[in-house]
């Protein structure tokens, strides 16, 4: 028997207007797994991760995230319950120190009430020593890039790819089982890039969690995926491994063209 | 102004050994060194030994003010500076507490509660409008919200201006409310576990003591969960959300602090006046509230402290010529320690500053004697002052507003001017501000105050936009 898949569309369509954004999209990512999605400009990668998030609900199907229906629920709980994202257009908290972005993250696992804090009960200094813990931890992860001198910059001194970092950094921050990676490796030199498609491989190993990734450099995606899952026009066309996709004619179509495949052919 | 993408630590090295170099050094190295705790029991001390250094009801009077002043920027700060909630509406909360501390304890409806029931009545049902008014901030943001709120603090003033005549069906006579443009005179003064609080200066330690709390609690709140949830909300609303940030309960939550804390001292106000009347929460004041915090640095608390000092302090020092002088000199001079700097620099535009006066007077007492035989007037300063601006014997008023005029051009000048040239205009200018002081604004204080208060406005928000004690921000470029 297989496992229950930790994250599952099932006949997702999303519409804005008469435009079908999604339509009828089934996906499944298992614990433990890292998939891909790839596909040309507008073939609804983003929206398929608004989707998931909450920001935008579908107009029909049901998204399960361990085996509970996560459609309708506000972005804040669906990131309760163990679901992180980064974003393809940095959205920092720029005017937070570093540190202070990551700690920002918890507040979703962390409890203390407003006069708590106020008054800096014994519990309020605990939950604050250890929100303090796990920001440095967070930050450790990515060795010297974000930590010593740095975690009580501002976000907005970073360097770009700083800035990615710590976008991945925050969500972690947040205590997730599934991590939605939007383009991390947009942007990026050569270098950068394979230090990411690596990095892409310890949060798994090391954080243990299970990731999501959009991605357009196909370096990347062969380097980190176990599946890639091809989307066009709002539609899944291709499923599989990376040699299997990437050979797929309809994935071939869908980036180059029809008259590549039928040059080809 | 800082830029993304620039890594500040490295950049500002340079400024960071000049900050710590000079004449000033030791003064900022042990200023820095002391941390904000015993830097705030500093503050303490001194406001708390204030009342017993003077005499003069009016002195403590303006503490008063000034703590008044304090407590509602601190309240503004939360919902302007940390959840980054344009609210305009921010004065009706102020005057609801003040309305509704008169209603359960005055002569008005006769109902007399004892103070320690009155007040948390009173910051309960603000802290509620609070929750009611934030309402609006699920939906709208920036400059939507501000005009909606503006709205709010407008209805309040209409509304305690007309509710003095209420109809209600089961009432034969109209229920007079809020007592009309006449408002509600006769409020109990405050009396807290058994004392009871006649004096000005009772009120003043009342505010103080609240101060010292609500500023400690504060403090304590900007560094929690609570606190960095209202800033990444302020930061960017979706990514906080997503970052499991129930950002509109902290909005909320955020709104009825903010009104709490209004509420809160709109009762102690109705109580130090022991009346309200419609007149004290109109848009001016919610105008000199959003100068004290944006002039001490939005999002900070010391800074919506200081802020509140300037705004609330600085035209009550300005009404006497004399101080008024005094007040003018030490911004100029304190200016220049800030805006020159090395230090070297500093004494070279000093010096050419003294020098020039001193050759400018002699040349005028050569060319034109009757323009030197004025005398500034009182003070040990004016002694000092005579050798060196020349003031013409009988006052000149078309020679002092052509000066004036001839100033508001020199300055906007000096500001596109760079290095040497800066300082070679800046001389000059230094001393033309002088002169238009000495012959034309000190004749006319009222003017004067209104002109140097919103002269120290235009100066701060150009050379530090943050505030006096923010932190820098960038614009989020989404």
């Amino acid at each position: 028997m297989t496992p229950e898949p930790l994250l599952e569309l099932r006949g997702v369509s999303k519409s804005f207007g008469g435009l079908a954004v999604m339509s009828r999209l089934d996906l499944h990512v298992d614990e433990g797994e890292i998939v891909s999605v790839i596909g040309p400009n507008g073939a609804g990668k983003t929206t398929l991760f608004n989707l998931v998030t909450g920001i935008y609900e579908p107009d029909g199907g049901e998204i399960l995230f361990d085996g509970r229906n996560i459609i309708g629920l506000e972005p804040h709980r669906i990131a309760q319950l163990g679901i992180a994202r980064t974003f393809q257009t940095l959205r920092l908290f720029l005017n937070m120190t570093v540190k202070e972005n990551v700690k920002a993250a918890a507040y979703g696992h962390t409890k203390a009430r407003w006069w708590q804090s106020a008054l800096r009960t014994r519990a309020a200094r605990r939950e604050e020593r250890e929100v303090d813990a796990l920001a440095e931890e967070r930050l450790a992860f990515f060795g010297k890039r974000l930590a010593g001198y740095r975690m009580d910059q501002p976000a907005y001194s970073l360097s770009y790819a700083n800035r990615r970092r710590l976008e991945i950094a925050r969500a972690t921050g947040t205590v997730p089982r599934l991590l939605l990676l939007d383009e991390p490796a947009a942007g990026m030199n050569p270098v950068e890039t394979h230090e990411i498609t690596e990095l892409i491989g310890r949060l798994r190993e090391v954080g243990g969690y299970t990731i999501l990734v959009i991605e357009h450099d196909m370096h990347v995606v062969e380097g980190i995926s176990d599946r890639v899952v091809a989307l066009d026009h709002g539609e899944k066309i291709a499923e599989g491994s990376f040699d299997h996709v990437a050979t797929d004619p309809r994935v071939v179509e869908a980036y180059l063209g029809a008259q590549a495949t039928s040059e080809g052919a | 102004m800082p830029r993304i993408g620039t890594d500040e630590w490295v950049s500002e090295q340079e400024l960071r050994t000049e900050y710590y170099s000079g004449l000033t050094a030791p003064a900022r190295r042990a200023f820095d060194r002391v941390g904000p705790g015993p830097r705030f029991f500093a503050f303490l001390a001194i406001c708390a030994l204030f009342p017993f250094l003077t005499d003069s009801a009016f002195l403590i009077r303006v503490g008063v003010n000034v703590m008044l002043f304090a407590l509602l920027a601190l309240g503004l700060n939360i919902v302007v500076g940390w959840a980054g909630l344009l609210d305009l509406g921010y004065v009706a909360f102020y005057g609801f507490g003040a309305y509704m501390y008169a209603w359960i304890s005055s002569a008005h409806f006769d109902v007399h509660l004892p103070t320690e029931l009155a007040i948390p009545i009173v910051v309960a049902a603000s802290a509620c409008l609070g929750l009611l008014l934030g309402l609006p901030s699920w939906r709208l943001v920036g400059d939507y919200l501000a005009i909606t709120t503006l709205f709010f603090a407008q209805i309040f003033v209409e509304l305690a201006l007309n509710l003095d005549r209420v109809n209600l069906p089961w009432r034969d006579e109209p229920l007079d409310l809020t007592g009309g443009p006449n408002g509600i005179p006769g409020i109990d003064r405050m009396s807290l576990l058994g004392i009871q609080l006649d004096d000005v200066r009772d009120y003043y330690f009342l505010l103080l003591m609240l101060l010292a709390l609500i500023v400690v609690g504060l403090f304590y709140l900007n560094d929690s969960r609570t606190g960095r949830g209202w800033r990444a909300s302020r930061e960017d609303p979706l990514a906080a959300e997503l970052m499991t940030t129930p950002v509109n309960r902290l909005k909320l939550l955020a709104f009825a602090m903010g009104a709490a804390i209004a509420g809160l001292t709109g009762s102690i106000f109705a109580a130090v006046q022991t009346g309200v009347f419609p007149q004290n929460f109109e848009v001016t004041l919610l105008i000199m509230i959003y100068a004290a915090l944006i002039l001490g640095g939005a999002g900070s608390i010391s800074g919506a402290v200081l802020g509140a000092i300037i705004v609330a302090a600085v035209p009550e020092i300005l009404r006497t010529p004399e101080n008024a002088r005094w007040l003018f000199y030490c911004a100029l001079v304190l200016a220049l320690l800030v805006a020159v700097r090395p230090w070297t620099r500093l004494a070279v535009v000093a010096g050419a500053v003294v020098g020039f006066g001193l050759v400018v007077h002699q040349l005028v007492a050569w060319l034109w004697p009757a323009g030197v035989e004025g005398e500034t007037s009182g003070g040990t300063l004016a002694g000092v002052l005579d050798s060196w601006v020349f003031l013409p014997a009988e006052s000149q008023d078309t020679v002092g507003n052509v000066a004036f005029v001839l100033l508001v051009a020199a300055v906007l000048w000096l500001t596109t001017l760079r290095g040497n040239a800066r300082i070679a205009v800046l001389v000059p200018t230094i001393y033309l501000a002088a002169f238009v002081w000495e012959n034309r604004l000190v004749e006319q204080p009222s003017v004067t105050r209104q002109l140097l208060f919103g002269a120290i406005l235009v100066a701060m928000m150009t050379t530090r936009p943050q505030g006096l004690l923010g932190t820098p921000r960038v614009e989020n470029p989404i």
